[in-house]
């Protein structure tokens, strides 16, 4: 108990100093408040109390068939979630597609509680139907675990590939791809370093630190969200939430983290 | 299950040797335009790619054939449109606040609202900036290394204009050539960059 009253007060300390404080162009300023905070933090980070929520919620009775998601299957058996985040994305037999965690939720809530997929989908972000929360609880029964991607299955190579040249594509008014930002080492936009997600090390560190709590806006975001704001600043259009490309783009990256501890849920600027 | 997914083995066949004109290359497309969907100013349209961008997607320009890329480059030089009053330097002040300013053409910005240049993202540019990017090189004293001379000045012009038409797969957007600046805008960074008044060069 006296381990979440520590996170609460750190939490709601976030709240008052980062909250409104933050904006995306601080400089010096922000990545000093950013080292202060990790040090505060060190003995908890606010995602935990997502994390809690999530582990309520996942054995919870809801949606129109009152069911709780412990036949939830994320991979290794229904209701395995320890170790599962870490072998995400897969192919699973049973909807004859490659699913990451968030595609995966979207089918057990569809299929075990009953909800509407397009409205848990629309609402992914915002915590409606509480995913985030059930992303954070499931990705801390990874904590400490090796992430191991499966890439056996064509379906599983063929899902790397095009994340791999989705990663690439340049387009828009910009002309950005993921790569422009991401494909060398040592970069930064302003004073945010910027992981080269082409290498293995820089895989690693950025893939096994998301999802994470967000200091500068308060929340706990997904890998999902991620994907999305790093697409709203490419200047594309918005993908799909779970679509097959953010899917692929996901396995891409998870597979290039392979063999590194994971470690979320993290903790970001 | 609603997601679409169209790749099948046309992507194994090419995997590790895949370029951007490789023969998966529509396939990728397709799976794009299938999960995207065009929100507030950002249509589908920007999916689309032109030769810039299809040529530079896989490969830097020096691992370019070079003909390719003095092709392609000229073509994009030939985009640019200089300022019809033959005049390239504007106002540094209001350079450097558009240089501090990274909005714009996203899907969260308005119609028609005036884009920010983005320039400190990427480039170290006034000393008085301490936040500032390494994707491109640094910018300080800029004019003082040039020369505020003609020749640099439309070279400047031009290169904000159009990067692509001086190093054809750079990292640099093509401010003027896509609209995200106007000519007024370009000459107010030109302005930044090349006056001597500017706190690039004093």
């Amino acid at each position: 108990m006296n381990r979440i009253l520590v996170v609460a007060a750190t939490a709601l300390l976030f709240l008052g100093l980062a909250g409104a404080a933050w904006s995306e162009t601080d400089g010096d300023d922000a990545q000093a408040q950013i080292e202060q905070y990790r040090q505060m933090l060190s003995d908890g980070n606010p995602a935990e109390l997502n994390e809690m929520n999530g582990e309520t919620l996942w054995k919870e009775a809801r949606g129109p068939k009152k069911a709780g998601l412990e036949k939830c299957d994320l991979g290794l058996g229904p209701g395995v979630v320890k170790g599962a985040y870490a072998k995400l994305p897969r192919y699973f037999s049973d909807t004859g597609t490659m699913q990451d965690l968030e595609s995966r939720l979207l089918t057990c809530m569809v299929n075990l509680q009953g909800f509407d997929r397009d409205e848990l989908a629309k609402h992914a972000f915002d915590g409606t139907f509480g995913t985030p929360d059930l992303v954070a609880y499931v990705v801390g029964q990874s904590r400490g675990q090796a992430m191991s991607v499966p890439m056996d299955k064509p379906q599983e190579k063929a899902a790397f590939e095009l994340g791999r040249q989705i990663f690439h594509y340049r387009a828009g008014p910009y002309d950005f791809a993921c790569a422009t930002c991401h494909g060398e080492n040592g970069r930064r936009i302003r004073m945010q370093d910027l992981p080269n997600l082409t290498t293995t090390i820089g895989a690693q560190r950025a893939y096994t630190t998301w999802p994470a709590y967000r200091v500068s806006q308060s929340k706990f975001r997904s890998f999902q969200w991620r994907l999305n704001d790093c697409f709203r600043q490419q200047r594309f259009p918005e993908p799909g939430y779970a679509s097959a490309s953010t899917v692929a783009l996901t396995t891409y990256l998870a597979a290039m983290a392979n063999g590194a501890t994971y470690q979320g849920p993290g903790i970001k600027r | 299950m609603k997601s679409k997914f169209l790749v099948g083995s046309a992507l194994l066949l090419a995997a590790g040797t895949a370029a951007y004109a490789g023969d998966d290359h529509p396939v990728v497309v397709a799976q794009l335009k299938a999960d995207f969907h065009a929100k507030g100013i950002a249509g589908m349209d920007r999916l689309d790619q032109d030769q810039v961008q299809a040529t530079c997607s896989f490969k830097h320009s020096d691992e370019l054939p070079q003909t390719l890329v003095h092709t392609l480059q000229a073509q994009q030089l030939a985009s640019v449109r200089y300022p019809s009053d033959g005049k390239f330097l504007g106002d540094w002040r209001k350079g450097q606040a558009l240089a501090e300013s990274g909005k714009g053409d996203t899907w969260k910005d308005k119609p028609g609202a005036p884009n920010g240049g983005n320039c400190y993202n990427c480039h170290q540019i006034a000393p008085s900036e301490s936040s500032y990017g390494t994707l491109g090189p640094s910018l300080y004293a800029y004019g003082k290394r040039r020369g505020n001379t003609a020749e640099t000045q439309k070279y400047t012009y031009a290169k904000i204009f159009n990067a692509k038409a001086f190093n054809l797969c750079t990292a640099m957007p093509r401010f003027g050539y896509a609209g995200a600046l106007t000519e007024e805008q370009i000459k107010d960074l030109v302005a930044l960059l090349l006056d001597p008044e500017s706190p690039v060069n004093r």
